[in-house]
């Protein structure tokens, strides 16, 4: 394409973005501008802004104050379709596409008329062809969006935007649902969108790939523009820091001393549910005094092996062992009984009831075994609540407090204790840092940690393959419902986890 | 615009918002008896006058709202665990049945027949509602359907029994019960005054339902039901059996306000034992924010309205729809009211 004549200016600039939802100030005077060609990382922890700042350049929000401007034209607020008519396309983390559609459909969905004589699919799909092979982005047009992996997926959001002629890509978390091979080559359409004249967006938390494609970070804390920098002049160690806010360390767990088996899975696989695999024909165990890690992408079964060791389903075939024992009825309470604590994927939706108060929400399960004759004993759970906000620091107005008045970090320390006071031998921990800050990302870990120390096994799921990396002294990869062989720490490099993450290795080891 | 939960509301925030739905309502029933040709202070001045003015019409508004205290607290139960029993009405006359049955038939002494008859409409009632929680928590069957419609086949099937195997012999061709005998009856709460132990009973069983949720392992499990299932489901609490165990409570408490009303007031039962009690008892409920304290409060409100709009009505010729009316508005103010409580609107 022959170079614009309104490059001389940045293609995109955002002026003194101001955004409050009540008492929260989600945005506070925030100015980015982008040029031609060039990508901007936006670097920030959760709930440090950077998506409301997206949407408000995307007129899904209202801004309070401020302004955007494309290509040197100050949009309308409040129209989504107008940054869409400018040139910005954007990639969000869970994708927008009909599942039930081709990818040709879905990349022409919303660009013709309701009532059209002549879809042109002929021109679209020479369209798409030449886009996917001048960006590698390689689709077929023809398939249907339910037959394809993540990363294929994500490619075709990718071309729907392209398609548009996008000049201003936005990206939100584009490598959270990769491996580190699909994110690798996600990089290279980037480096070949850049030399196109197209200008990216990256929105992020993790260092390594801000470092990698980025050629300037804006950080972003508690809604405020903190540090704006070249990529060139700093390093992760700088960002992290500004992202934070202060210095952290990461936790180092000494040497693991593995013990016994406490809990043993035989061949087993459970049911698929919708969209989600079950497990198929797995075996592990989960050994005294060790972290297993459960690495693998999204959506790959992790939730299969969650709720199973949870008590919410039961093995379809073979057998669950339990400290050499087989339990007859397995339920959540079972579980719980046997010595089973249960750090939930979902603290707002399976971890807490958001109108209990702290107390109400301490005692959900195990009210029953300190009820006398089907009496609430509420004096204990009081206590035992006192007990939890004073030993694991919940920030709160009161025990009598509803918990949807915490913030994320205060209802999992609350959990935490729910589980860790009940002293279990094993410990399901799913996703048990996802969305917190890191300060407390650094103390459920280092609580953790020092179950581990004391005797109780750990198995951690996440999609994060750094804070697997960090923890795990074994690891295990997980993919359509199957289960790699287990991998002591610092056996494999992040690349060749990401082999087996992406199915790789399985048909080798069966 | 768009719904912003407030964190802490302040006093203003929990007292206005209530303050000027009664308003509203007062406002626009007012209108509505202007529109009839009345003069609104002189009709809301005849409603309460017809409701609590003297001691005849005190005790006509506290029998009048003992059904609903019944039915009301039947609703608020099952309501709190999100198990939508629109079906009261069903229940109450599955309840009255039963005292029917077992106070004319087995010809037991009366203080053997009254608790039994209570028991047994408390175990009709329940009954009644146990089929569709079965089949929601079975099938996922929608319970909204399955306990409205069955409102119409108990109204149906009572009117089948009293126009063919219960019809009164001495009731002169009226599709009516055999009367319960004397003893079978429940006894007045003070001599002379026209206000039976029914009401007693609704009191005790308020209190009772306000101990059962915030003392016991049922409520509280019933309450975590009704706020989260799945969380309350990961927790380990058995989520089917507390929705029949709060199935089993709310049917045997509406079922109470049939057992109230025959044994109590009528003596036996008619096609028109109920005044749509079973569905007031949604007003009721929704009234009182499902707290069973309130609820008493809510049923002598709504008692009291229809009450005194009866006895306004003979004196203002003001038809007494105004009371349907009157009711409505306070439910529809309240709740957006009651929102807004906890909610600002905001735009954007």
């Amino acid at each position: 394409m022959p170079p614009e004549t309104t490059a001389q200016g940045p293609v995109l600039r955002l002026s003194g973005i101001t955004k409050r939802f009540g008492q929260l100030t989600a945005n506070d005077g925030i100015s980015l501008s982008l040029a031609r060609g060039e990508v901007v990382a936006l670097l920030g922890e959760n709930g440090a802004g950077k998506t409301t700042l997206m949407n408000i350049l995307f007129g899904h929000y209202t801004a309070d104050a401020g302004t955007v401007e494309v290509m040197g034209q100050t949009l309308p607020p409040g129209q989504p379709g107008a940054a869409l008519n400018a040139g910005v396309g954007m990639v969000h983390q869970h994708f927008t596409l009909a599942d039930n559609l081709t990818v040709l459909d879905n990349v022409l969905l919303g660009t013709r008329p309701l009532l059209s004589l002549s879809p042109g699919r002929g021109a679209a799909r020479r369209k798409l062809a030449q886009l996917a092979q001048d960006f590698g982005l390689a689709v077929d047009p023809d398939a249907r969006i339910a037959a394809l992996s993540v990363g294929e997926r994500q490619r075709v959001e990718i071309l729907k935007a392209l398609f548009r002629d996008a000049r201003i890509l936005i990206l939100d978390e584009p490598t959270a649902v990769l491996t580190p091979q699909e994110a690798d080559a996600l990089f290279d359409t980037l480096r070949r969108m850049l030399a196109q004249g197209l200008s990216v967006i990256f929105i992020s938390h993790k260092l390594h790939e801000v470092m990698a494609i980025s050629s300037r970070v804006l950080v972003l804390r508690h809604g405020k523009l903190v540090g704006e920098t070249a990529t060139d002049a700093t390093d992760r160690h700088q960002l992290a820091t500004m992202m934070v806010g202060a210095e952290i360390t990461a936790p180092a767990p000494a040497e693991a001393r593995p013990g016994e088996t406490l809990l043993k899975l035989d061949n087993v696989s459970t049911a698929r549910q919708g969209n989600r695999p079950g497990l198929q024909d797995v075996a592990l165990d989960l050994r005294a005094g060790q972290i297993l890690g459960l690495a693998g992408v999204s959506g790959n079964g992790q939730g299969a092996l969650a709720d199973l060791l949870s008590g919410l389903e039961s093995p379809t075939q073979g057998t669950l062992t339990l400290a050499d024992k087989r339990p007859d009825a397995w339920s959540p309470r079972t579980a719980v009984a046997l010595g089973i604590g249960r750090i939930p994927e979902d603290r707002h939706k399976t971890g807490t009831i958001a109108d209990f108060t702290l107390t109400e929400n301490t005692v959900l399960e195990n009210y029953a075994t300190t009820a006398r004759g089907g009496w609430m004993n509420w004096r204990a759970a009081r206590t035992a609540t006192d007990a939890i906000i004073d030993k694991y620091d919940v920030r709160c107005p009161g025990p009598d407090t509803r918990i949807r008045l915490l913030s994320g970090g205060n209802m999992q320390k609350l959990i935490l204790g729910r589980v860790l006071e009940a002293a279990p031998r094993i410990i399901l921990a799913n996703q048990p840092v996802r969305g917190l800050d890191i300060g407390a990302v650094t103390y459920v870990q280092e609580q953790l940690i020092a179950a581990r120390d004391a005797g109780a096994a750990v198995l951690l799921i996440s999609e994060d393959l750094d804070e697997i990396l960090t923890l795990s002294d074994s690891i295990r990869v997980i993919s359509e419902g199957r289960l790699s062989p287990e991998f002591p720490r610092g056996t494999k490099t992040p690349t060749e986890l990401g082999q087996w993450m992406a199915g790789q290795g399985f048909d080798h080891a069966a | 615009m768009r719904l912003e939960p407030i964190a802490a509301p302040s006093h203003a925030r929990t007292l206005v918002p209530p303050a000027i739905a009664i308003a509203a309502t007062i406002a626009v029933a007012g209108l509505l008896a202007a529109l009839a040709g009345a003069n609104p202070l002189q009709t809301f001045g005849l409603i309460v006058k017809g409701a609590f003015g003297s001691k005849f019409a005190a005790l006509e508004t506290l029998n009048r709202a003992t059904p609903l205290v019944f039915t009301g607290l039947a609703v608020a139960v099952a309501f709190r665990a999100r198990l939508w029993n629109i079906g009261a009405e069903a229940q109450l006359y599955a309840g009255a049945l039963m005292t029917v049955l077992i106070g004319t038939q087995l010809g037991l002494p009366g203080p053997l027949a009254i608790p039994l008859m209570a028991l047994g409409a408390v175990m009709a009632g329940a009954l009644v509602l146990l089929g569709p929680v079965l089949l929601k928590t079975r099938l996922g069957v929608d319970e909204v359907v399955t306990t409205l419609l069955l409102n119409f086949v108990m109204a149906l099937f009572i009117s089948y029994l009293l126009e063919g195997p219960l019809k009164d012999p001495m009731g002169m061709g009226w599709p009516k019960s055999p009367s319960l005998p004397r003893d079978a009856r429940l006894p007045r709460i003070v001599d002379g005054l026209r206000l039976h132990w029914g009401f007693g009973l609704a009191l005790i069983c308020a209190a009772g339902v306000w101990l059962i949720q915030t003392r016991t392992t049922l409520g509280y499990e019933i309450r975590a039901v009704g706020a989260n299932p799945q969380a309350a489901r990961f927790a380990g609490i058995p989520v089917t059996r507390v929705l029949v165990k709060t199935a089993l409570l709310s049917g045997g408490l509406a079922a109470l306000a049939g057992f109230s009303e025959v044994a109590g007031l009528k003596g036996n039962l008619t096609t028109d034992l109920s005044a749509s009690f079973g569905y007031t008892g949604i007003v009721v409920a929704m009234l009182a924010l499902l707290h069973p304290m309130g609820v008493v409060i809510s049923a002598l409100f709504v008692a009291g309205i229809f009450v005194g709009a009866d006895s306004m009505s003979r004196a203002a010729q003001v038809p007494t729809y105004i009371a349907d009316l009157l009711l409505a508005c306070a439910l529809l103010f309240m709740v957006l009211a009651i929102l807004l409580t906890r909610f600002r609107v905001v735009r954007g």
